[in-house]
C-alpha cells in the first residue's frame, strides 16, 4: 500500500488563503453540482412559481387599483408588478423555504460526518448555500421575470448605482436567509426534531420577507421596526425595494448596509450556536 | 497513537416515576477506559450493543466530549482540536455516509481532495490504488445514491483514504454486506494494515473480521474494558480447545482413555466420539484412536471465538 502512506505533514490547518478559497470554492461547486443533479424538479419549480406570480399580482393590482392616487404602500401599479415577478424569480435563489438538510443530519445522527471533516460545518454549509444559490439564479431567476415582463408592465431601473446595489442586496439576503435557516435547523441540536421551528419558519418568514404582500402596506412603525430588529425583512422586501427604487438613493444604500449588518450577525450567530450544539452534541444512533 | 486515561462519558436520561413525574438519571456509556495503541497496530474493539464501542470512537475522533479522564489521538486532544485532528485521521461508518448523497463518486473523490488540501499526485496515486484494489472503476461516475451498499462501502474507504490518514477508525465497515463484498473489504483492510503505515481501530459485530485482522482485541461490556490482548490469550483465558470428532466403525473399548484430553461426547451408540484436545497434539491424539477403533472419518474442530466471546459477554454481566 506504498501509495497509500500516512504522511500529511504539508497540510496545515493554519492554511494559505488561496487554499481556504480554493476550499469553498469546491464546496460551491458542490452545491451548484447536487441542485442541478434534479432537473425535473426545476422546471416544475419554476412552473409553480409562475402560477403563484399571476395569482399574487393580480391581487396586489386590485389593492393598488382600489388605494387612493393607484399607490398601494407607495408603490405603483409598475412597481408593483415588478415587485411581484422578480420576488417569484428570487423566491428560490434566496432558498427561504425548504432547506430541513441541517436538521436531518442532526435527527439522523449523520452531522457526525460533517464534524470529522477539516472544515467548519457552518462555512462548508455556507460554501454549498452559495453554490445552490447560483445555480438557482441561473435556472429559476429568469423564467417568472421573463412571463411577468410578457404579461405586465415592469419598471425598469433609472439610477445608476440600483443595479449593483440590486445585486449586492441579493447576495446579502442569500446570506442572511442561510444565517437564519441555519438557526432554525440548529434548534434540533437541543429538540431532537426541528419540525415545529421550521413550520413557524415557513408561516413567520413568508410574512416578515414581504413575500405575501409588501411590508409598506402595514404601519409605518411597524415596518421600520421589522426592519431594524429582525433580519427577516433582508431577505426579500430590500433587494425588491431596491430594485423597484421605492425610496431616494440614500434609503436605497442605507437598507442595503443594514442588510449588510444583519447578514453578519446571523453568520456569527450560526457560527456561535454551533459551537455551543458541539459541546453540549449527542450524536443520535450507533 | 492513540491514549485513553480513565475515559469517562455519561448521558443523562429522563426516567419516568410517576404519572407526571421524571427523574435525571445519569447512565455511563463509558466507564473509565484506558487504553494505549502504538502506530502501525490493528485493534478489534469489540462488544454487545449498547456497550459502549461507538461512544468511544466518537470521543477519539472529537464528535463528542468526554464527562472526564483524558483522551489523545496523533497527540492532538480531539474535541479541542478537531478540525486539525480531521487531517491525520480517517473514519468509516458502516451505517452513516460520509459520500454526497446526490454526487458521482468521482466528483464526491474531487471534493475531498480540495476539502483536505490534498496536492494532486498524491491524491491521483492514492485513488489509482484504490480503484484497482476496490474496483471502483465500473461506478465511479455512479451517484452514490445508486450505488449498493457493497459498492458504496468502498467507496466510504476510499473517502476516508485519500488524505493519507495516520489513524483509520472503522466502525462497523461490514454491517449488511454479501459474503464477496466483506472478503473485498477484509482482503483490503488486511493491505492496508500489514504496510504498517496506518494504526487501524475496528469495531464490528462480525468476529471473522477481526480474527482476519486483527492481533489485539479489546472488549468492552458496561462501558469497562473486560478484556484485552491477542485472540489466543481470549482462547486460553476461556479454556477453549480443539476439538476431535471421529467417526467410528464401532465403538471404543470401554477402558479407552486418551491422556491429555477429555471426552466431550459419545453419541450413536458410541459410533461418534468428541474429545476436547488439551495437552495433546491432534496428530498423536489421532495415532491413539486409530490403534483403539477403526475410524471411518475423522476431523479438528478449532475452536469459535464467536463461541469465547459469547461467554466472555455474559460472564461479565
Amino acid at each position: 500500500m506504498d501509495g497509500l502512506d500516512a504522511s500529511v505533514p504539508t497540510i496545515s490547518p493554519y492554511r494559505p488563503l488561496s487554499a481556504s478559497v480554493a476550499t469553498f470554492g469546491a464546496l460551491m461547486w458542490s452545491g451548484f453540482r447536487r441542485y442541478a443533479t434534479y432537473r425535473q424538479a426545476t422546471l416544475a419549480g419554476s412552473f409553480t412559481n409562475i402560477v403563484f406570480g399571476f395569482l399574487r399580482c393580480y391581487v396586489l393590482l386590485a389593492v393598488a387599483a382600489g388605494a387612493a392616487g393607484g399607490l398601494a404602500g407607495g408603490y405603483d401599479r409598475r412597481q408593483l408588478a415588478t415587485f411581484v415577478w422578480v420576488g417569484q424569480g428570487l423566491l428560490n435563489v434566496v432558498g427561504i423555504w425548504g432547506w430541513n438538510d441541517l436538521a436531518e443530519r442532526i435527527r439522523t445522527g449523520d452531522i457526525a460526518a460533517d464534524l470529522l471533516r477539516p472544515v467548519p460545518p457552518v462555512t462548508a454549509y455556507l460554501a454549498a448555500d452559495l453554490g445552490r444559490s447560483g445555480y438557482q439564479m441561473l435556472t429559476r431567476f429568469a423564467p417568472p421575470v421573463i412571463v411577468g415582463a410578457l404579461v405586465f408592465p415592469l419598471v425598469a431601473p433609472s439610477r445608476w448605482q440600483t443595479v449593483p446595489l440590486f445585486a449586492a442586496s441579493v447576495s446579502l439576503a442569500v446570506i442572511g436567509s442561510f444565517g437564519c435557516r441555519y438557526l432554525v435547523n440548529a434548534t434540533a441540536y437541543w429538540l431532537g426534531d426541528a419540525r415545529g421551528p421550521l413550520m413557524f419558519w415557513t408561516l413567520g418568514s413568508g410574512v416578515l420577507a414581504g413575500l405575501f404582500f409588501p411590508l409598506r402596506l402595514l404601519p409605518e412603525w411597524l415596518t421600520i421596526t421589522l426592519w431594524v430588529a429582525t433580519p427577516i425583512p433582508g431577505l426579500l422586501q430590500t433587494p425588491l425595494d431596491v430594485l423597484v427604487e421605492r425610496d431616494g438613493p440614500a434609503l436605497q444604500a442605507g437598507l442595503v448596509a443594514l442588510q449588510a449588518i444583519w447578514a453578519v450577525i446571523m453568520v456569527a450567530l450560526a457560527s456561535l450556536v454551533q459551537r455551543r450544539a458541539e459541546r453540549k452534541l449527542v450524536v443520535q444512533g450507533g | 497513537m492513540i491514549e485513553m486515561k480513565d475515559l469517562r462519558k455519561e448521558f443523562t436520561v429522563r426516567v419516568k416515576t410517576g404519572r407526571f413525574r421524571r427523574e435525571k438519571r445519569l447512565l455511563a456509556a463509558v466507564d473509565g477506559v484506558s487504553l494505549a495503541i502504538a502506530a502501525g497496530e490493528m485493534v478489534g474493539y469489540i462488544g454487545p450493543n449498547g456497550a459502549g464501542k461507538s461512544t468511544t470512537l466518537k470521543m477519539l475522533t472529537g464528535v463528542l466530549s468526554p464527562s472526564g479522564g483524558e483522551v489523545s489521538v496523533c497527540g492532538l486532544s480531539p474535541v479541542p482540536q478537531r478540525t486539525r485532528l480531521a487531517l491525520r485521521i480517517g473514519v468509516v461508518f458502516g451505517q452513516r455516509s460520509q459520500l454526497w448523497w446526490d454526487l458521482p463518486l468521482r466528483e464526491s473523490f474531487g471534493l475531498l481532495r480540495h476539502v483536505y488540501r490534498v496536492p494532486a499526485a498524491d491524491h491521483e496515486s492514492r485513488l489509482r490504488r484504490c480503484r484497482d484494489l476496490l474496483d471502483l472503476d465500473a461506478f465511479m461516475d455512479t451517484p452514490v445514491r445508486q450505488l449498493s451498499l457493497g459498492q458504496r462501502m468502498r467507496g466510504e474507504l476510499t473517502a476516508a483514504l485519500l488524505h493519507g490518514p495516520e489513524v483509520l477508525f472503522l466502525d462497523e465497515p461490514t454491517i449488511g454486506l454479501d459474503v464477496v463484498s466483506k472478503q473485498a473489504v477484509r482482503s483490503f483492510l488486511g493491505e492496508l494494515g500489514q504496510a504498517g503505515d496506518t494504526t487501524l481501530v475496528l469495531t464490528t459485530h462480525d468476529l471473522a473480521d477481526i480474527e482476519r485482522l486483527c492481533r489485539r482485541l479489546v472488549v468492552i461490556d458496561h462501558g469497562r474494558v473486560v478484556h484485552d490482548g491477542t485472540i489466543e490469550d481470549l482462547h486460553s483465558r476461556y479454556g477453549s480447545r480443539r476439538r476431535l470428532v471421529a467417526d467410528l466403525e464401532a465403538p471404543l473399548p470401554p477402558d479407552f482413555a486418551l491422556p491429555g484430553a477429555t471426552l466431550l461426547a459419545a453419541e450413536a451408540d458410541g459410533h461418534r466420539v468428541t474429545f476436547a484436545l488439551e495437552s495433546i497434539a491432534a496428530g498423536a491424539a489421532v495415532a491413539a484412536l486409530v490403534t483403539a477403533a477403526p475410524v471411518r472419518d475423522l476431523s479438528v474442530v478449532e475452536p469459535e471465538i464467536e463461541d469465547v466471546v459469547a461467554r466472555l459477554y455474559t460472564d461479565s454481566r
